[in-house]
């Protein structure tokens, strides 16, 4: 369990890249997610293109954990199908609870798999899936309104 | 425990005499087995004590005798273990009120120091009327601790929370708040915290108090990072009540104290209601017991006092000015090597004056980029180094010097100049590890 494995050089990019980053329109949902004991924070948008997650933007603060997963999250759910960034979104959760003992699938997870090493550090989990759970959150409140609409 | 040993003072080794002043860690490291630990293959370094300090032997075997040896319920077991147990709870009520200057029937046990302080709030809210129009006044730079129960007492009674606002510094803003007459015949309630858990600021207290009671206010002090740290006399600290805990003390968790003046304390009404706080229940309605009893409702924890009676003891055959004296100079001593990290900021005092032990600080590498609090100890981490990342409970005082979260290192009567150097060190590979393109791991 090194901190060498924690902090991937793709990682380290992704947080300083922030790919996604900044609040866009049109948007359907709109959330804020935080984790209390550190402060992280993100304000998240999504919009949805009929079953495609056309666009998620996003302001957030935090460690580099939180968002470079916020960053990877962007790149693998926009443009593909609402089910496929839910199935995306399990992998993910799946791999992060797995305390690294788990072989990820690079088709479905691409560079999410280098947060492999971040779930072997209990702490720093729920940095990783902030974003996510943000995303989530979002999409189920834009289905929803669409539902209304 | 502690006693003056040439040899063991030889600790920084032959070629440079060791500074006398530097000569407390020697002495009494021995007595806290955890320090001897390595972490991740590195020698512990652990600078987070004003989150909890750690705990000498002592106090850990004096709860352990009790608990295998003495074990009853306080107060109401008439048997011999239960006068044992009476016994040593009170005894370690009497250690804390004689270290603090105060009378025993002063102290109230309580779970920590936020019950405490949430105990002042009810008990002072009601007793003073507050009400709508009434003011009740704290710092920008409180612990949450001592802001949520003021605003919920706020929010209870239709009262107003004001605050003092803090300067450049990192002190409060004196100047300002006289010119905004924040402290005025509204006001009913001050509560400040002595030190501060974040900047390291020592506020003056007695001064504020002073203000506070010219207008006819009730003083709260949060004494949760000075009494660990300085002598204390409450009969010259000009409060009305003080809030502490017992585990940045040396002691264990799981208890803290409310000291108040006792005729304060004896016109204060109950907080929390259940066993051994009253005098006669009947159905139609109750009558309660005196101070401290009174604000001590149901089996308090035992062996966690007992545990306190052995810190306070442990801290008093030190005694409380070497403690401080410590304190202030490994303070200066860190305040100073930090100063030479690239890229780091302190806040609060950069000097160690009126200034406590906890020094927080913000990081950037390199090329420009902030390293977050929580990735900064992660690293330090690696090495064996323990610090706190966050907000540390003090979220509008980070708002306030517009940073979501710093670093803080905090050390105590055991911390060594060796110690802050080995900070240093992996500050700066933090720096380069977070520095610029090729940094980071590989697989």
């Amino acid at each position: 369990m090194s901190v060498e494995s924690m902090y991937q050089e793709i990682i380290l990019d992704h947080y300083k890249a922030r790919h996604g980053s900044g609040l866009r329109d049109p948007y359907e949902a709109e959330v804020t997610h935080v984790n209390p004991s550190c402060g992280d924070e993100i304000l998240l948008r999504v919009h949805l293109d009929g079953d495609t997650v056309a666009d998620v933007s996003y302001d957030a603060v935090g460690c580099s954990i939180s968002q470079a997963s916020t960053s990877v999250m962007h790149d693998l759910v926009v443009g593909q199908p609402v089910s496929e960034g839910m199935a995306k979104a399990a992998a993910f959760t799946e791999m992060m609870h797995s305390r690294g003992d788990h072989e990820p699938d690079e088709d479905v997870l691409e560079d999410g798999i280098a947060f492999l090493g971040v779930a072997q550090f209990p702490a720093r989990v729920k940095c990783a899936l902030l974003g996510w759970s943000a995303w989530k959150d979002a999409v189920a409140h834009a289905l929803a309104h669409k539902e209304e609409a | 425990m502690p006693e003056a040993d040439v040899a063991r003072a030889d600790w920084l080794g032959v070629s440079e005499a060791p500074p006398a002043a530097f000569a407390l860690p020697g002495l009494v490291r021995d007595d806290f087995p955890v320090l001897g630990r390595h972490v991740n293959g590195h020698p512990l370094v652990y600078l987070d004590s004003a989150n909890t300090s750690q705990k000498p032997r002592s106090v850990v075997e004096a709860m352990s005798d009790h608990l295998l040896l003495h074990n009853a319920n306080v107060a109401r077991a008439m048997h011999t273990l239960g006068s044992e147990a009476s016994e040593a709870f009170e005894d370690a009520r009497a250690k804390v009120a004689a270290f603090i200057g105060a009378r025993t029937e002063e102290v109230v046990f309580t779970k920590n120091a936020s019950e405490a302080l949430n105990l002042a709030a009810h008990t002072l809210g009601d007793h003073v009327g507050l009400g709508p129009g009434d003011e009740v006044v704290v710092s920008v730079m409180e612990h949450h601790s001592n802001i949520v129960p003021w605003q919920l007492l706020c929010q209870r009674t239709g009262a107003t929370l004001r605050w003092f606002d803090i300067t450049d510094e990192g002190r409060l803003d004196l100047a300002a708040a006289q010119e905004a007459g924040l402290i005025n015949e509204r006001t009913k309630i001050v509560s400040l915290t002595w030190v501060s858990n974040v900047l390291g600021t020592i506020n003056p207290v007695t001064e504020i108090a002073a203000q506070a009671h010219a207008v006819g206010a009730l003083v709260v002090v949060d004494g949760s990072q000075a009494v660990p740290q300085m002598p204390v006399d409450v009969a010259s600290l000009g409060a009305d009540l003080l809030a502490f805990t017992s585990h940045k003390m040396l002691g264990p968790t799981g208890l803290g104290m409310l000291w108040g003046r006792y005729d304060l304390l004896e016109v204060l009404p109950p907080f929390l209601g259940g066993g051994e706080m009253i005098e006669i229940v009947r159905m139609e309605g109750s009558t309660f017991a005196r101070p401290p009893a009174r604000f001590e409702a149901g089996t308090p924890p035992i062996a966690e006092a007992v545990g306190l009676g052995a810190a306070v003891d442990y801290l008093t055959m030190v005694g409380m000015e070497r403690v401080a004296q410590h304190e202030h100079l490994i303070t200066a001593y860190a305040l100073e090597q930090l100063q030479h990290v690239e890229g780091l900021r302190l806040l609060g005092p950069t000097e160690a004056v009126d200034r406590g032990g906890a020094i927080s600080f913000t990081l950037t590498s390199a090329d420009g980029f902030d390293i977050h609090p929580h990735d900064v100890m992660q690293i330090l981490d690696s090495r064996g180094v323990a610090v706190r990342g966050g907000h540390h409970c003090a979220r509008p005082l980070h708002h306030r010097l517009g940073i979501q979260a710093s670093s803080r290192a905090s050390g105590y009567l055991y911390t060594t100049p060796d110690e802050v150097d080995a900070l240093v060190e992996a500050l700066d590979h933090t720096r380069a590890f977070f520095g610029g393109p090729g940094s980071g791991g590989t697989r």
